[in-house]
């Protein structure tokens, strides 16, 4: 029973993942190189229409339409350069996942890097002032007499009420 | 100083909400709109195109936008905000606007019906039914509209319907502007 259960849930949880990937289209290719291009692309290249989907992901026409595009492209047997060319001629660089590195997208591109020094330097600081903190006072002779009453009566093992 | 340590998490807290709420009320108004990303044809020619018209099914190429400055839409039937902006570009029209209608992905039967019924304000109609100028073009639905000028340069573009606030604020001063520019 409880694996039936099991089952029934992981086939439901199988749907929901094959539901995430919206658009499967039957396209043919002549090779599995082809295919694994056309995945990359829609999977690398983003809806116009969609705030934050790839053409894989999308439903709209107009990500379909892209899907087809890709296809024919492949088949024609263009370079992954002509190709990216083609989109980015028509829809900008706001289709690529992954832009290359230039005047608008080098804030974009080193952002982590002005994070990571950031934190850098936080921890920098940090480190430095406990260095520079100064050291506990050595105790004087009364202090260390306490000090070992207390510490010898703890070894009586005796508990005192508080 | 280590008190005002304690505050850092208020205070950038009430930065991000003020930049939020900057954003939300300018999304509100219309300043700011995610949606609308700049067209990559900005200041490039006008992709070559050689469609049939809609209407008398001759060929049309770039050359009838040749020495104007006019305006592209693109609409179809299956798009209601075509519907809205419709009577807008009539008025435009009549005001003697030149616009060339690009009918993309559409029924042609439906297309003529509707211009037939609606009125025409197109100086020609592109029948785009594969969708191939559009996507040529870069757009992303319907209506856009396009400024092209006397070069063949596309110099505006705007997703959505022009209406008479995008008429009054952006696109009357812009054409005046072009046609001043360039001599009459």
């Amino acid at each position: 029973m409880i694996m039936r259960v099991l089952l029934a849930g992981l086939s439901l949880a199988l749907c929901w993942a094959l539901a995430a990937h919206a658009a499967i289209d039957p396209y043919e290719f002549d090779t599995d190189a082809q295919r694994e291009r056309y995945r990359h692309f829609i999977e690398e290249m983003r809806c116009p229409k969609c705030q934050n989907q790839n053409l894989a992901g999308s439903d709209a026409p107009i990500a379909t339409d892209l899907r087809r595009e890709l296809h024919r492209l492949l088949l024609e047997g263009r370079s992954d350069r002509e190709i990216t060319d083609y989109m980015v001629a028509r829809y900008g660089e706001f289709i690529l996942y992954d832009p290359p590195f230039d005047k608008k997208t080098a804030l974009l591109w080193l952002a982590p890097l002005l994070f990571l020094s950031i934190g850098g330097v936080v921890m920098l600081a940090i480190v430095r002032r406990r260095r520079t903190e100064p050291e506990v006072a050595a105790l004087n002779a009364d202090e260390r007499a306490r000090i070992d009453e207390l510490l010898s009566d703890d070894r009586s093992g005796e508990e005192k009420p508080l | 100083m280590q008190r005002l340590k304690l505050f850092i998490p208020l205070i950038v807290f009430a930065v991000l909400a003020i930049f939020f709420f900057v954003v939300q009320k300018q999304i509100g108004s219309g300043a700011y709109d995610p949606q609308n990303m700049p067209s990559a044809l900005l200041d490039k020619p006008l992709p070559v195109f050689q469609l049939p018209d809609l209407l008398s099914g001759a060929t049309v190429a770039n050359a009838v936008l040749q020495d104007k400055v006019v305006l592209v839409n693109v609409w179809a039937t299956w798009c209601p905000s075509c519907l809205y902006e419709h009577p807008y570009l009539l008025k435009l029209a009549q005001q003697g606007v030149l616009i060339v209608g690009v009918d993309y992905k559409d029924d042609a039967a439906k297309a003529r019906q509707w211009l037939q019924e609606k009125g025409n304000p197109y100086l020609a109609v592109l029948d785009d039914r594969a969708g191939t100028f559009g996507l040529d073009l870069g757009v992303t639905g319907a209506p856009e509209t396009y400024l092209v000028d006397r070069s063949g340069t596309v110099r505006w573009r705007y997703q959505g319907p022009i209406d008479e606030r995008v008429w009054s604020e952006t696109l009357q001063p812009l054409l005046a502007k072009l046609t001043a520019a360039q001599g009459g």
